[in-house]
């Protein structure tokens, strides 16, 4: 490698990490992994697989565990309730606390203070830092590439195979620079700059690909902003995407408890600054998009591909392609709509403002900005879910709590909740839900259940209004 | 137990029925909903495949007795997108599907797909609407995916040349433990991670933060 030759925070990551480089015999990279995150629902299998080769988790001090997926929400149901009343979410909880018990590997449980949403916990216990490489049996593990980590989701097999050996077998992806230049403009946050993106790309346009997300607006975000940027790369079908550290990441990592301290500080900060992306490192692809023109986002169909703003119309069936057009009317009828409707002044039932993709305390804060002395619709049913126990105390020690209390919503425990309905908190058959979620596939959030995406200020101000509204038009 | 006692997935040749599923961007949401994933085994997960189009009537391709055992899917572009989870190729693999043909797939499904023994098999937009029609004409009309070869034999007779990935071939055809091969490389791993200091460990992180340690 010499000196000049200018690379990608990527191309830095691969090297660093690859034991052995692919073969001649096609066998593709090993890649080793820093940090294993093991959640209820991708392990059990996977810890079977070892027992029954008579193995152990090779490096229980490189991984982590805990419960969000099944977990429930509910205020005051704890283990001993949920053996009652959901006894399959019991058993997993069960099973994962056993085998990590007997392999070692440290778990913060259901009930724990710093248990959350596996994608919440690991960058605030300071545990995902830039040059790492981080997995997780979860597709959303992109979310740790804000910090410059090369972070992605695996299936089971993997994980068993990441238990074993703390390596992956992997095929290099390529590289797609995602520049988004300008300035946000006010009520335009991280989340409509991702639902943007993917609409531009498309659904499977980065399918193949480590997306690394560049350019003033994205510079300019909060981590908090570039997670929810990263978390959902996956859903334009690529597996990671990253964003350069630099002095907003080492901000957020100063003090956490994983964090470099003392003497190894400076040291830590001087490493993850020279790891940002060289000028004029080569990307396979590249992308451009004008943040400054961005306005607020919701999705109308059953991809997170189909985002429009929200004072638009879905697309009229003569602005799409003959070959998918039957995909485009099976996803009108699943919704409800027609072709050319407005979003705005649509009524919604339910409003989820939660997941890893927008639960973090400054998602919550900006609902509860906008609810303050506000009260939501009547028929309107409002959850909030905050990402961490964590920040569910944070957020309690702010008052707002009380403040999304007052306006007549639902104030509960930290987990995964309707994101993805698995653990009770879901809609009914033919409810319209406005979420601030990452997945709006048909019955994601429950059987017959229908999903706009949206960012929480969007998700809060349809709650307030009953039905969908620009949320600048509140204020 | 040596890894030669452990049984790979297999897969070198399948003939049989094809199931044609003409719709776009089928999610692993669609293929198994999460209600089907409280579960700690890989078995029996049929009963969860295509849970939310599946009925009592014979709308859904799979409900109707004519496809219900064709081995072979041919479905509409990006097959497999969103969630990672490996239920959906256990829940297809139990079904008894072993061979699903697309435009295009996601790559988590297509790697969790492959460790199963369940051929991704890509194909141009033409050869899957041609398929899917012949499908939909006769049910009864055969097609051959051949791994060894990497051609698909279409039911009027023509050869289709696929590729797959070679080491995911490799460990198909030959019957390779991946998890095997891998910690046959372990002595590498030893000496990578001898130079690969990590500034924390999980374990006293966890203890720190419950009160464990100081």
């Amino acid at each position: 490698m010499s000196a000049a030759e200018p690379l990608t925070l990527f191309e830095k990551i691969w090297r660093r990490h690859e034991v052995v480089a692919p073969e001649r015999d096609g066998a593709p990279s090993v890649l080793y992994i820093d940090l294993h995150l093991v959640h209820e629902v991708t392990s059990p299998q996977a810890f079977t697989e070892l027992d029954r080769r008579g193995l152990r988790v090779r490096r229980p001090d490189r991984t982590l565990a805990t419960m969000d997926h099944s977990t429930p929400t509910e205020n005051g149901v704890d283990l001993d309730r949920l053996r009652v009343i959901d006894g399959a979410a019991a058993d997993q909880l069960d099973r994962l606390a056993e085998s990590c018990t007997q392999h070692g590997v440290p778990l913060l449980p259901f009930g724990h203070t710093n248990q959350g949403i596996v994608h919440v916990i690991g960058p605030e216990l300071g545990l995902t830092q830039p040059g790492m490489t981080v997995v997780c049996g979860d597709s959303h593990t992109s979310t740790h590439g804000a910090f410059g980590a090369l972070a992605f989701g695996i299936g089971t097999s993997e994980v068993g195979h990441v238990m074993a050996t703390q390596c992956l077998l992997q095929k290099k992806p390529r590289t797609l620079e995602v520049r988004v230049d300008g300035q946000l403009a006010d009520g335009v946050s991280a989340k409509d700059v991702i639902l943007a993106v993917i609409a531009h790309i498309g659904v499977d346009g980065g399918t193949g690909h480590v997306i690394e997300y560049a350019g003033e607006a994205i510079r300019g975000l909060s981590m908090e902003g570039r997670m929810t940027v990263c978390n959902m790369s996956i859903e334009a079908g690529a597996r990671a995407g990253m964003v350069s550290p630099d002095s907003t990441t080492l901000a957020y990592l100063r003090g956490r408890p994983a964090a470099p301290r003392g003497v190894d500080w400076p040291a830590a900060a001087e490493a993850w600054r020279a790891l940002a992306t060289d000028p004029g490192a080569p990307f396979d692809r590249r992308v451009q998009i004008d943040g400054g023109d961005l306005q607020p986002m919701i999705t109308w169909g059953t991809h997170p591909g189909t985002a429009v703003p929200v004072g638009g119309h879905i697309p009229r069936l003569t602005d799409v392609p003959d070959a998918n057009r039957p995909s485009f009317e099976k996803a009108l009828a699943d919704m409800g709509f027609e072709a050319g409707e407005e979003m705005r002044g649509r009524s919604v039932d339910v409003v989820f403002v939660g997941s890893c993709t927008n639960s973090r305390l400054s998602d919550l804060e900006s609902a509860a900005r906008l609810l303050d002395g506000r009260r939501i619709a009547s028929g309107v049913r409002m959850l909030v879910v905050p990402g961490s126990q964590q920040i569910k105390a944070e957020a309690e020690r702010l008052g707002l709590d009380a403040i999304f209390q007052a306006a007549g919503a639902e104030w509960r425990q930290a987990g995964c909740s309707m994101c993805l309905a698995m653990n009770g908190d879901r809609l009914a058959p033919g409810q319209l839900a406005i979420s601030t979620s990452n997945r709006n596939f048909e019955g994601r959030q429950g059987p017959g259940g229908r999903t706009l995406l949206a960012s929480p200020l969007t998700a809060a101000a349809a709650a307030v209004a009953g039905h969908i509204v620009d949320p600048r038009e509140l204020g | 137990m040596t890894t030669a006692q452990i049984q790979a997935p297999r897969f070198i040749r399948l003939t049989g029925a094809m199931a044609p599923l003409p719709v776009d961007h089928i999610d692993t949401d669609q293929i198994i909903p999460a209600s089907y994933l409280k579960t700690t085994s890989r078995e029996g997960l049929a009963a969860g495949l295509f849970a939310g189009w599946r009925g009592d009537g014979a709308d859904f391709v799979l409900d109707d007795p004519r496809y219900a055992e064709a081995p072979i899917l041919v479905a509409g572009e990006n097959f497999g997108c969103g969630s990672s989870r490996e239920h959906a190729p256990w829940a297809l693999l139990d079904h008894g599907i072993r061979a699903v043909v697309s435009t295009r797939f996601a790559d988590i499904f297509r790697s969790n797909a492959l460790k199963n023994g369940l051929l991704p098999v890509v194909a141009t937009g033409g050869l899957v609407d041609r398929l899917m029609t012949t499908a939909i004409d006769d049910p009864t009309a055969e097609a051959t995916v051949d791994l060894e070869q990497q051609i698909l034999r279409t039911p009027w007779g023509e050869d289709i040349a696929f590729t797959v990935d070679p080491f995911a071939r490799r460990c198909l055809l030959d019957g390779v433990d991946a998890l095997g091969y891998l910690r046959a490389r372990l002595p590498a791993i030893e000496s990578f991670e001898a130079r690969h200091a990590l500034p924390w460990d999980t374990r006293d992180v966890a203890a720190r933060v419950s009160g464990g340690l100081p």
